[in-house]
């Protein structure tokens, strides 16, 4: 209602200034207060992973030898001792420790989300370009890797070629790839009727050239949108791997392995070891979630 | 539908092989063979151990031998680690256990979420549709591991009312479930709420008002029916996503059921016991995913046979 206000006042007033998609779609994006908040919550989660470093008094790796053994009484967070989040079991300082955990849990999200996005999108543009018969056995294929417990199989890849923290990273990344390839084939399927794909094939372009140059960055509002809501899952997959003790391995920590710690540990009144990981983790999602949503309301042309 | 149901039992069958075939190939191909990784065997003891698990011959015919035994006997082979146990046994013991606490989650998911969801959007805009919606944002970022240790702490370390881990009695069951059941709840919750809005605006719903039906009615006969459709092709996933999760619970809540297995072997490298246990799983999927096609064929009449 607003808006169509605003455009005949302005088509009277000024000389008319185009608007583009994208603009459009920032506006509709501020303005989302969901949207807005789980930005913030964000913009806090990354300062913290990234300047939370030079705030600890501790590093990640020391050992408070005065907590030591005493975790329970001594070791919960207090400003005098400078562990501001307590220490772990051992005596690390757990704000250093949870530092170091999101930063990895953000990383495995977003270069996750990354490569089931590079992987999904080629794929997905590749079949609905081919169309016919290719395009049938692609998606067949994907209906029976969607059919795969891709959870025990990760592990199984972990087991098998050493928990390494880069297998963990790519292994996250190719088993959540087909989702997006789903989307995306729909959408080329109804891009490559229109003029400016005709256009491109009858000038003679390459077959992949069409797909890079013509129709990927006309997805690339879709794209977007399920990047930001593939980021929290990959989040959940990692720290649910972390959890059971088959992801991260020490001296390095996710908030999923901080959370199984946590967990372990709660019978001995060391509620704080589960309360400050748990605390980011659930931020992170939150904000990851709501900022996705956003965007699909912005940008997915879909729901309007 | 016959013709229907065939057809996708035989998408079901390919799918299956495929699965046994990669989780082989991914076993024989990774570094180190799975009897090396723990100690230096004496070269007899290895050549041993090879001959009977048939490492010695070509890999399609392990590959063969492999699927055999499992399609014609339903043989996973004995543990690569435990000398005396064969994988059937690991899952025969763990996997009733698993199945117990699984099912009951599922259903009580299905029922509150469904419920919550109906009523959810029949009182559009009013308390408790803004609770249910709360609810299922709060559960997303509240998987079954955080859910876990929150339900020990508070039921079991404060209140002190329900026992935190262990097996023996029906009270033993409830945190499992709770934990395992809370986020498919909500996410059913939103999904049948969504759904629903969507048919209680359709003509056929006016129609229903019009003729002077019952509200009670209208909502049970007309629009569940049409509303269940999106809740169904997530049951599929949802399945998955359970008995994924019914591996943290496991660990967890020390209920000895076959995710315990699972993540034992995995630390032991028991390749034969993660491969089977994987398989299994796959297998239950597939099936499941059968159920819910043919469910979903039964209830929309636009799909085709």
């Amino acid at each position: 209602m607003v808006s169509t206000r605003e455009n005949t006042v302005s088509a009277q007033a000024l000389p008319a200034k185009g608007r583009s998609p994208w603009a459009d779609a920032r506006r509709r994006f501020f303005r989302n207060k969901a949207a807005m908040m789980g930005l913030v919550i964000l913009v806090f989660v990354a300062l913290f992973a990234i300047f939370g470093g030079y705030a600890a008094q501790w590093s990640n790796e020391e050992l408070d030898y005065n907590v030591m053994g005493q975790v329970a009484e001594l070791g919960g967070p207090s400003f005098e001792t400078g562990h501001y989040f307590g220490t772990d079991d051992l005596g690390r300082d757990l704000f250093a420790r949870t530092v170091q955990g999101t930063q990895i849990s953000l990383a495995v999200g977003v270069v996750g989300a990354i490569i089931a996005c590079v992987v999904g999108t080629l794929y997905g543009a590749t079949a609905g370009y081919a169309g016919g018969r290719i395009d049938g056995l692609m998606m067949r294929l994907v209906d029976i890797f969607m059919a795969v417990p891709y959870m025990f199989v990760l592990i199984l890849l972990l087991v098998m070629y050493g928990r390494s923290i880069t297998i963990l990273f790519v292994g996250i990344g190719l088993i959540s790839w087909m989702e997006m390839a789903r989307i995306v084939r729909g959408q080329t399927l109804s891009l490559k009727g229109r003029e400016f794909v005709e256009a491109a094939r009858a000038t003679g372009v390459a077959a992949p050239v069409i797909i890079l140059r013509h129709i990927v960055p006309n997805l690339m509002g879709v794209i977007a949108v399920y990047v930001t809501l593939l980021v929290p899952l990959m989040i959940l997959t990692e720290s649910f791997i972390s959890f059971l003790g088959l992801g991260i391995q020490e001296p390095l920590t996710s908030l999923g392995a901080l959370i199984s710690e946590g967990a372990g540990t709660i019978a001995y009144g060391t509620t704080w070891q589960l309360g400050f990981p748990l605390l980011f983790f659930c931020l992170t999602l939150f904000g990851f979630f709501f900022v996705g949503d956003g965007l699909r309301d912005a940008l997915d042309p879909k729901d309007r | 539908m016959f013709s229907y149901i065939l057809k996708r039992i035989a998408i079901a069958i390919p799918t299956l092989l495929v699965l046994i075939v990669i989780s082989f190939v991914l076993m024989h191909a990774a570094p180190g063979g799975p009897f090396t990784a723990e100690r230096e065997l004496p070269p007899e003891v290895m050549a041993n151990l090879n001959a009977k698990y048939g490492l010695d011959d070509p890999l399609w015919k392990q590959i063969g031998t492999y699927v055999w035994n499992i399609v014609s006997a339903f043989d996973f082979g004995p543990s690569f680690v435990y000398k005396d146990r064969t994988v059937n046994e690991i899952i025969a013991q763990g996997f009733p256990i698993t199945l117990t606490y699984g099912l009951i989650s599922f259903v009580l998911a299905v029922l509150v979420g469904v419920t919550l969801g109906v009523a959810a959007a029949i009182r559009h805009n009013s308390m408790l549709d803004y609770i249910a919606v709360g609810m299922s944002i709060g559960a997303q970022v509240l998987p079954n591991f955080v859910m876990a240790p929150i339900l020990v702490l508070v039921f079991t370390l404060w209140l002190g009312w329900l026992p935190g881990g262990g097996w023996q009695g029906p009270e033993y069951w409830i945190l499992p479930v709770i934990a395992l059941s809370t986020s498919f709840m909500a996410s059913i919750a939103r999904i049948t709420r969504s759904s629903m809005l969507e048919v209680l605006t359709s003509n056929h719903i006016r129609t229903a008002r019009a003729k002077g039906l019952p509200e009670r009615r209208v909502i049970l006969r007309h629009a569940l029916k049409p509303a269940m459709l999106p809740v169904i092709s997530y049951l599929g996933p949802a399945f998955v996503a359970m008995i994924t999760g019914s591996v943290v619970v496991d660990i967890y809540f020390s209920t000895g059921g076959i995710g315990k297995a699972f993540v034992d072997s995995a630390l032991n490298r028991d390749y034969a016991v993660m491969m089977g246990v994987t398989i299994l799983v796959g297998a239950l999927t597939i099936f499941f995913n059968l159920v819910v096609d043919i469910l979903y064929g039964w209830i929309d009449p636009k799909i085709r046979y």
